[in-house]
């Protein structure tokens, strides 16, 4: 059986619960070109709707180029929301609407849409030499290209123009207020609230600035247009009650800005203070912008001249008695991996975020995908394991960091916390918690100079002591150099080097006891199959898992892993009790390798790498061909 | 006697480490730790907030001798580490040391951006012109025509110079000293030591098992006086073993000159006096090496800037902390979690 080419091909089934009268949730594309402001219109779009107390999930979706000439395919940006007044889980397989603003954004998406969905098409971008450049031979709008769909053509263009007269901007600075006036437009097809992108805009250019103004005057015409005109392919608007959820108070939240709170949290919570040395990297960077501007916590930021220097500068930091942390994507975590060697040796806490792109080299920066488990697993040199914990949402980032500052002070180790891009730019409702709602786990550096050396351990942990430089009478060296297990000085003896590869592996391994057991996230502790899965693919699994449990009646558990290393010490067991396991993951089999490695387990796979998330269908697809339900 | 002897007051014994020093007999660092230990503690260093800060070399083993505190680190990258200690504690006196190999090839990025940002360490950089705990390949130092296992029949590329390249990198204070010149060392070390932002010291340091005598046209005994120009702020830059001969500025070729006073029509007054605030004096100065010219030894370059780096840094977040504070009391994480669009469920 060959899953993973099933999931990489076309021509899947229609999914079942997609038809349109469904309209417990909807899925919206904008596309356009990587200058049309997608990606705001889509966050405003999502603001707008969370504030209406909707469920949603979205997927920001664009090139690497920050400016790809005008026109062409591979300068389409897209922004992808799912919403719905049920839990939305992904951010959905298929549009229900596209919104293209201009024809390449058209030709790269229309394949996508669910047959019978809408497409809102800018005709004032249709203009012969576009559609050509984007590689139709012919309008698409008239050959039959778009006959599957719904099209609604308006000329934003010429709106867009038109609306901006009176304030006097330039055409340029006219027509890049096109998203805006789609946004007035969506805005009013879904009976969305449009203050909070009133109140951005405003913010944004200050209420006298005539761009400002222009921008906001379309936001409005949009909406007008809405209301005023009969719009083709029976369109009104659509109103989306809110989701039932726990009472608290939400906000929006992206990965990138919950781990970066949740590393502010986790120092708070270990009584430290925090150094991220971290050197520009898509898609991390954002956790070095966000950290930089909070300061005011303690919290110092370091853009250090390349990945190397952010590891050791990170290291430097801890081995003075703060928090290190460290924060890349793929090629720099390859390059800090001799420095986390060092910290390794020489046994000092060390927070290691790698937010996953695609890869090898440099890849697809801007695409997501989970194929640094090996490195993060067994990438050093020599015997060097390290915890390594994995995130499954935007939201979830705030935990996992808190249970990274807390392994790594605890066991005086290095952890590298898992996300990916697809995480780390998503956004998704977030009950906020409060820092005063965790245990705090407070670290007591080591002060006592009588019988000190500084590989002295913790019994329970195996943890060695902390000295910070400053403290009188604990001077010492460390280095990485093989140190004596007795007194931390350098030692070449080979049963000691023995003694100290046990311990530091025993020393991780010990974890295992201090994490939490593995649970099943949908299902039963045992039964035919057991889906597995690690990361960003939490939704798509767990959605696919619960539509053929309450659907189609299969005996299906989905198992999400946290704790990549150590495994939780009930995971060998708990897989035994399926008849079958299948690893869903966007990587070419590396949870699989682990598992197989660790539990003879004779795992099938599901595997993506696309640089596009899995899809529901795809899960599904793949659990009815392995329980034999076709 | 009658001399009080504060309890307080350490001495050079007081800072060597309890391990036994593993450098090959005769090797030049055993002179500059010995010279270290010394100065030390005639500084009145506290021996716990000192740090020595290593990459990977011989040189590199120092931090393990000294009976402070030491972080024996990975190859190059010393001036990194040192960097992020010194942001998470401005206060401790931290020193980096290296070798030609460690920061001049594989450390060279890191040593230009700690000079270029200023951090307030002492990066002493031991220069024997070879790679001796690897077994005497030539290193970035290396002389044209170097012969070594990696280069049989004599290297080919041309040298890195470690003060000129400290220089261009925006180093604000760089000096030269001998290895066994322990006295000239004592007042490297304390100026490096006293000046507030990176301060760089060129080593010179005898291999003398895979490089011996590489640096006797101007450290022999024999010679010393002849090609050794000690330079002091304020004074003639004079040498030679009657202190006749001196350096001269020539404004027709913009070069500076060795010249003997009382030859040609040159006197006293001709001769340079050492500026060490000069950056284009500084240029010419690192650029003078034996033979044609006196190797030139001691404070060469000192013009220290308004603030160091982890100051500056620290001052931000000092300033962010006021802010704040001034704003809405104490910062707090959960009031920053729930600032902007938020929406309640009841």
């Amino acid at each position: 059986m060959n899953l993973q080419a099933d999931a990489r091909g076309n021509g899947l089934p229609a999914s079942p619960s997609a038809s349109k009268s469904d309209l417990d949730a909807i899925v919206v594309r904008f596309a356009g070109d990587s200058g049309d402001g997608v990606q705001l219109l889509g966050s405003q779009f999502s603001q707008e709707t969370a504030l209406a107390g909707n469920s949603l999930a979205t997927f920001p979706d664009y090139p690497a180029e920050i400016r790809a000439p005008t026109g062409t395919t591979y300068g389409v940006s897209a922004f992808q929301i799912n919403f719905g007044s049920r839990q939305v889980k992904t951010a959905g397989d298929q549009p229900d609407v596209l919104v293209a603003l201009n024809p390449a954004a058209l030709m790269v998406n229309y394949k996508g849409i669910r047959k019978g969905g809408l497409v809102i098409l800018d005709s004032g971008a249709f203009k012969e030499k576009d559609i050509k450049r984007a590689g139709f031979t012919v309008d698409p709008r008239l050959d039959g290209t778009l006959k599957e769909f719904r099209v609604l053509e308006i000329d934003i263009s010429a709106q867009a123009l038109e609306v901006a007269k009176p304030f006097g901007v330039s055409q340029k600075e006219a027509l890049r207020a096109k998203n805006l006036w789609t946004l007035g437009l969506v805005s009013w097809m879904y009976d969305r609230e449009m203050k909070s992108t009133m109140e951005y805009v405003a913010r944004k250019f200050g209420s006298e600035d005539p761009v400002g103004l222009a921008n906001m005057a379309a936001l409005k015409a949009g909406h007008a247009y809405g209301e005023t005109h009969e719009l083709a392919g029976d369109i009104a608007p659509v109103s989306m009650p809110a989701v039932k959820v726990e009472p608290g108070v939400y906000r929006l939240v992206s990965g990138a800005e919950s781990l970066s709170w949740g590393l502010a949290a986790g120092a708070q919570l270990a009584g430290l203070e925090m150094v991220l040395a971290s050197y520009p990297i898509t898609p991390s960077s954002p956790i070095l912008h966000i950290l930089a501007k909070l300061k005011q916590f303690g919290i110092t930021t370091f853009q250090a001249e390349d990945e190397i220097a952010a590891c050791c500068a990170a290291i430097g930091a801890s081995y003075g008695g703060k928090l290190g942390v460290t924060a890349s994507s793929g090629p720099g975590i390859a390059l800090k991996t001799e420095a986390i060697g060092l910290a390794i040796s020489t046994e000092l806490p060390l927070v290691i975020v790698n937010t996953q792109r695609g890869g090898p080299s440099t890849g697809l920066p801007t695409k997501t995908e989970q194929s640094d488990l090996y490195i993060a697993v067994w990438g050093r040199n020599a015997d060097a394991p390290i915890p390594v914990i994995a995130s499954h949402s935007p939201g979830d980032c705030f935990e996992v960091a808190i249970e990274a500052v807390r392994l790594a002070t605890k066991y005086m180790t290095p952890v590298m916390i898992l996300s990916d891009g697809y995480i780390a730019n998503a956004a998704e409702p977030w009950k906020i918690p409060s820092v005063k709602d965790y245990a705090p786990f407070k670290v007591e550096f080591h002060t006592k100079a009588e019988g000190f050396h500084p590989f002295i351990r913790d019994p329970h942990t195996l943890a060695r002591v902390w000295a910070k430089p400053g403290t009188p009478g604990l001077m010492h060296r460390i280095g990485g150099i093989e140190k004596d297990y007795n007194s931390g000085n350098i030692s070449y003896d080979p049963a000691n080097h023995q003694k100290m590869t046990d311990t530091r592996a025993a020393k991780i391994n010990n974890i295992a006891n201090d994490i939490p057991e593995q649970e099943v996230a949908i299902g039963n502790t045992k039964g035919k199959l057991a889906v597995v899965g690690w990361g960003s693919t939490f939704g798509p699994i767990n959605r696919a898992v619960h539509n053929m449990r309450e659907k189609e009646g299969l005996d299906v558990s989905h198992i999400h892993i946290r704790h990549i290393w150590p495994l939780p010490r009930n995971l060998g067991a708990l897989l035994k009790n399926y008849e079958k396991v299948l690893v869903a993951e966007m990587n070419n089999g590396q949870m699989l390798t682990l598992l197989k490695s660790q539990y003879l387990v004779d795992a099938k796979s599901l595997l993506k790498v696309s640089g596009q998330p899995l899809k529901i269908e795809e899960v599904s697809s793949a659990i009815r061909s392995l329980l034999g339900s076709n | 006697m009658n001399v009080t002897v504060q309890p307080d007051k350490l001495t050079a014994k007081d800072f060597a480490s309890d391990q036994e020093v593993r450098w090959c007999p005769g090797c030049g660092d055993y002179a500059i730790l010995k010279a270290m230990h010394k100065s030390l503690a005639d500084m009145g260093a506290r021996p716990e907030n000192t740090v020595f800060i290593s990459g990977i070399g011989c040189s590199s083993r120092f931090p393990y001798y000294m009976a402070t505190y030491g972080f024996h680190t990975i190859h190059g990258r010393a001036p990194a580490v040192a960097t992020g200690l010194k942001l998470a504690r401005p206060e401790l006196d931290v020193w980096v040391v290296t070798g030609d190999g460690d920061a001049l090839s594989i450390g060279g990025n890191h040593l230009f951006h700690a000079l270029r940002r200023n951090v307030d360490l002492n990066i002493l950089l031991f220069n024997n012109e070879i790679y001796g705990l690897t077994k005497g390949q030539y290193s970035p130092a290396s002389r044209v025509g170097t012969k070594s296992p990696s280069t049989p029949m004599g290297s080919v590329d041309s040298p890195a110079e470690a003060c000129t390249y400290a220089l261009g990198c925006g180093a604000r204070f760089i000096a030269r000293g001998i290895d066994v010149q322990a006295k000239e060392l004592d007042v490297l070390f304390r100026r490096a030591r006293e000046h507030k932002g990176a301060s760089f010291v060129e080593i010179i340091q005898n291999c003398i098992v895979y490089n011996d005598a590489v640096f006797a046209d101007f450290t022999e005994k024999a010679v010393a006086a002849e090609m050794q120009v000690h330079v002091k702020h304020g004074q003639p830059m004079r040498y030679g073993k009657d202190g006749n001969k001196g350096l001269r500025f020539s404004p027709q070729t913009f070069k500076i000159e060795a010249v003997v006073i009382g030859q040609n029509g040159v006197t006293e007054n001709d001769i340079l006096i050492h500026d060490e605030k000069n950056r284009v004096l500084a240029s010419l100065l690192v650029a003078l090496r034996p033979p044609s010219f006196p190797e030139v030894l001691g404070v060469i370059y000192c013009d220290p800037a308004a603030t160091s780096y982890e100051a500056a840094v620290a001052a931000q977040e000092a300033q962010a902390k006021a802010q704040a504070t001034a704003k809405g009391g104490a910062p707090d994480l959960d009031k920053l979690m729930r600032a902007g669009n938020t929406w309640s469920v009841t």
